[in-house]
């Protein structure tokens, strides 16, 4: 569990991704995925969590803000801002 | 009765039971009832038909890259257009009312013989200056409220702070400090409390310290008169729309300032790399139009218009006795002005502006009636019922240029928050500190501001 | 900072919380998400004047009023808005708190009907800790509008508690809630929520934990879910109850919103 954590990370680092795994922050606006874990150390972690970002969870780029960053999510129902700094934290599985 | 320590101990067993195994079930726990949600979500709602997403549609163009920020502009310039043309008009018949009431109790004053010392202080000083923050503030404030309200209400301010975002953490601080400023507009001890919403101390500092830079509602109207008068002027056929321009550039400044402020207090005394932002855009929502105007009415423009007028009066009063109180052959409050005038004139003020604005530590409202009074009293009686006489009053008798007024403007954008807002950032904090910082940051960046500009349009010679 | 626990002198729980119990009146608490309604509801009901707006996180403190109702007075507070109760920021640990130790004679979930998953999410929470719950599905003329139908009585089976579509802005639906509130309060209604069930590997360990818990908190808290928040790491709890039920009395500083 910890180790793929710590490899998501580092292939993260490098802008490589694992098959079909890419942190949140890659996903292409207008298309969803499946959230597969958030790897955000202690409160941070569980604030995601509160937010419904639970393993398994349906997620869909909704749009940027003018600049880039942040960008906005739809979380079952509601729409939710990330900055990158925390979407590079979640591992994402896109879905068709 | 629960001891501690058999407390203490329950922390252990549980440790025990789930050995590594915590972060795995933490995760079940809460996927479990989300799914559980789920599920009885799925039961329950039906969606008759799939409508389309309205509010997806306007926030793709609300925070879109071509039109983010022209729209928040827009949005801005038309509150303080709605703002400034709606005042022009209720403001002048308050003030011929309340003037022409002024006359009648003069009337009844000498009819009862009363001292003209009594006439002075009562009708001068106190009647006088609150019949100024009625009709200078009163109007103002009933468009702006109500007008910000329908906009908090329709949901507007997140995707604000949505837009900004970058801004702020560029310059390592919250994107809910967005938020904060929002409320700053309508009153700043207001936007200073609204920090609380900032869960890192270290960016609920930086966004209490530079909510000032927020012209709060206090200051709006001084503001809007200054532009009217002055700015309008100068291009008389689209005065207000000049005027309107000029007071949300001044915004933009304020909200500029704001950003490099924030920048240099987390380079410096509040040094530290920005926390976790998320932020919910909820749903757009069809304000309900007449309970806001009646809420924002009734509660917010009559809470601070009566907090102002218990200030003004006795401060009024003050002044008047100042003003008439001789050293010599100059007044107390000519002698007082004399003495910060070298000092203001670097700055592009006079010494009464800057007395003004000493004498407007109580309530930011009162600045301005202040300045008028101390102008008038003892001077030649003037009837200020109209902003060409006060144009003739500061221009004709004190000598104001444009640049004057520009000063005036930045002065009033950036200098100490008023008595409430500071009590409001000690009862917060908990700390003259930062109370004391909270006063000083913003005068110093206005002192610097205005001796800038005042010496570099004196050195082109622009006036 | 604007929140804080500091230590007193004074007893009793509810007192604690500064709540005004002085004519022994009931006390109902309003939970919920951020901008579901809170505070509209309590404003309507209780005549005040709490900051209502469409953007999260005004109601950072919890403010309390009264309302009538069939000639019984009921205390109303109206708790910050959380996503649920785990204790990870300032607002969720003063809802939560003022769930476990005020314990309030009923607890009035205020759900988005629009949005009715993530509003369930703190309602299941709710029900864990405390029996006596309601929930209020409030924006129902959103929901209408949105062309999104619910079916209240579904939930009420499907929940086990009572549940009402309300428009906190209109009124609509709150003379139906408020004689719930007093049904569930009188004890004419005995909400009976229906348990979350979690996977076998957690129930294991809840089984392992809960008779442990039983025996050191007693009938405090419900040990269930005391047992889960322990077996999540979630030791906050333990820290309230010492606070709470230890000699060091608390209170929470409320300061007026201005
Ligand atoms: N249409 C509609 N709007 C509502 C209703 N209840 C609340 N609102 C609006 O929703 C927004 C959030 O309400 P508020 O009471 O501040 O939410 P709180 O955060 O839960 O306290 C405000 O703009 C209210 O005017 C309702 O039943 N119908
Ligand atoms: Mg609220």
């Amino acid at each position: 569990m910890k180790l793929t954590i710590l490899n998501n990370i580092k292939l993260n680092e490098r802008g490589i991704t694992m098959a079909g795994l890419k942190s949140l922050k890659e996903l292409a606006v207008g298309s969803s995925a499946i959230v597969k874990n958030v790897s955000a150390d202690g409160i941070k972690q569980r604030r995601l969590l509160d937010l419904g970002l639970v393993p398994g969870t349906r997620v869909e780029a909704v749009g940027r803000s003018p600049l880039g960053d942040p960008i906005a999510y739809s979380i079952r129902g509601a729409v939710i801002a990330l900055r990158k700094e925390e979407s590079t934290t979640i591992m994402v599985e896109t879905v068709n | 009765m629960s001891s501690s320590t058999s407390l203490q101990s329950l922390i252990r067993e549980a440790r025990n039971i789930t050995g590594s195994k915590q972060n795995e079930i933490r995760d079940s726990i809460v996927n479990t009832i989300y799914q559980e949600a789920g599920n009885i979500a799925a039961e329950t709602v039906t969606n008759e038909k799939n409508k389309v997403d309205w509010d997806r549609k306007i926030d793709q163009i609300i925070t879109s890259r071509i039109w983010g920020f022209p729209i928040m502009f827009g949005v801005l310039t038309l509150i303080l257009w709605l703002t400034i043309t709606g005042a022009n008009y209720p403001s002048a018949l308050l003030a011929n009312g309340l003037f022409w009431i002024e006359d009648q109790l003069t009337n009844i004053f000498i009819s009862m013989n009363a001292p003209s010392w009594l006439h002075g202080f009562m009708i001068l000083g106190v009647y006088r200056s609150l019949a100024w923050v009625v009709s200078v503030m009163l109007p103002p404030m009933a468009i702006f409220f109500p007008l910000f309200t329908l906009l908090e209400d329709l949901g507007y301010l997140p995707r604000i702070a949505f837009n900004l975002d970058r801004f702020f953490k560029s310059a390592g601080a919250h994107g809910k400090q967005a938020l904060t400023m929002s409320m700053g507009f309508g009153c700043n001890a207001a936007g200073i409390i609204a920090c609380r919403i900032i869960e890192s101390p270290r960016e609920r500092l930086i966004a209490a310290l530079t909510n000032n830079f927020v012209p709060c509602n206090g200051r709006f109207p001084t503001l809007i008169a200054l532009a009217t008068i002055f700015m309008g002027g100068m291009v008389v056929s689209f005065s207000s729309a000049v005027a309107t321009l000029s007071v949300a550039g001044l915004v933009v400044l304020g909200i500029a300032i704001t950003l490099a402020v924030s920048f240099l207090l987390s380079k410096t005394l509040l040094k530290g790399i920005p926390s976790s932002f998320t932020l919910e855009l909820p749903p757009y929502r069809k304000p309900q139009v007449g309970q806001v105007i009646v809420r924002s009415v009734l509660d917010r423009t009559i809470f601070v218009l009566s907090r102002a007028m218990i200030i003004a009066a006795p401060a009024g009063g003050i002044v008047w006795v100042l003003a008439n109180t001789m050293i010599g052959d100059t007044s107390v409050l000519a002698t007082i002005a004399g003495w910060l005038d070298p000092f203001a004139k670097q700055m592009g003020l006079d010494g009464f502006i800057l007395m003004a604005f000493i004498c407007g530590l109580p309530a930011n409202e009162i600045v301005f009636p202040i300045l008028i009074m101390s102008y008038v009293s003892g001077g030649a009686m003037i009837e200020l019922d109209s902003m060409e006489a006060l144009r003739q009053l500061l221009v004709d008798q004190h000598g104001w240029t444009w640049l004057t007024a520009l000063c005036t403007m930045l002065f009033t954008l950036c200098h100490w928050p008023c008595g409430t807002t500071l009590y409001t950032m000690q009862r917060e904090q908990q700390s003259w500190y930062w109370t004391v910082l909270a006063a000083v940051i913003p005068t110093a960046v206005g002192i610097i501001l205005c001796i800038v500009v005042n010496h570099l349009v004196r050195g082109l010679g622009l006036v | 900072m604007g929140l804080t626990y500091q230590s007193t002198g004074t007893s009793t729980t509810r007192e604690v919380f500064n709540v005004d119990t002085s004519d022994k009146q009931p006390v109902i608490a309003l939970a919920g998400n951020p901008n579901t309604g809170k505070s509209t509801l309590f404003n309507r009901l209780t005549g005040l004047r709490q900051h209502t707006g469409n953007w999260p996180g005004k109601t950072v403190l919890q403010s309390q009023g009264s309302y009538i109702h069939e000639g019984r007075k009921y205390t109303m507070v109206d708790l910050p808005g959380t996503y649920s109760l785990l204790a990870n920021s300032v607002e969720e640990q003063v809802a939560r708190d003022f769930i476990c130790f005020a314990k309030p004679d009923a607890t009035v979930v205020v759900a988005d009907a629009t949005c009715l998953e993530r509003n369930l999410n703190l309602a299941l929470q709710v029900m864990e800790i405390t029996k006596e719950v309601v929930l209020c599905v409030n924006l129902i003329d959103e929901a209408r509008r949105k062309k999104l139908n619910i079916d209240i009585k579904k939930l009420n089976q499907r929940l086990g508690i009572p549940v009402v579509g309300t428009a906190a802005s209109s009124g609509e639906g709150i003379s139906d809630l408020l004689k719930l509130v007093s049904k569930v309060v009188t004890g004419t209604l005995k909400p009976e929520p229906k348990a979350v069930q979690y996977n076998p590997q957690v129930e294991d360990v809840v089984a392992k934990l809960e008779p442990i818990v039983k025996r050191v908190v007693g009938n405090e808290l419900n040990s269930r879910w005391v047992s889960l928040r322990l077996l999540e790491g979630d030791d906050t709890i333990i820290h309230a109850l010492e606070k709470f039920n230890g000699k060091e009395q608390v209170q929470i500083l409320q300061e007026a919103l201005a």
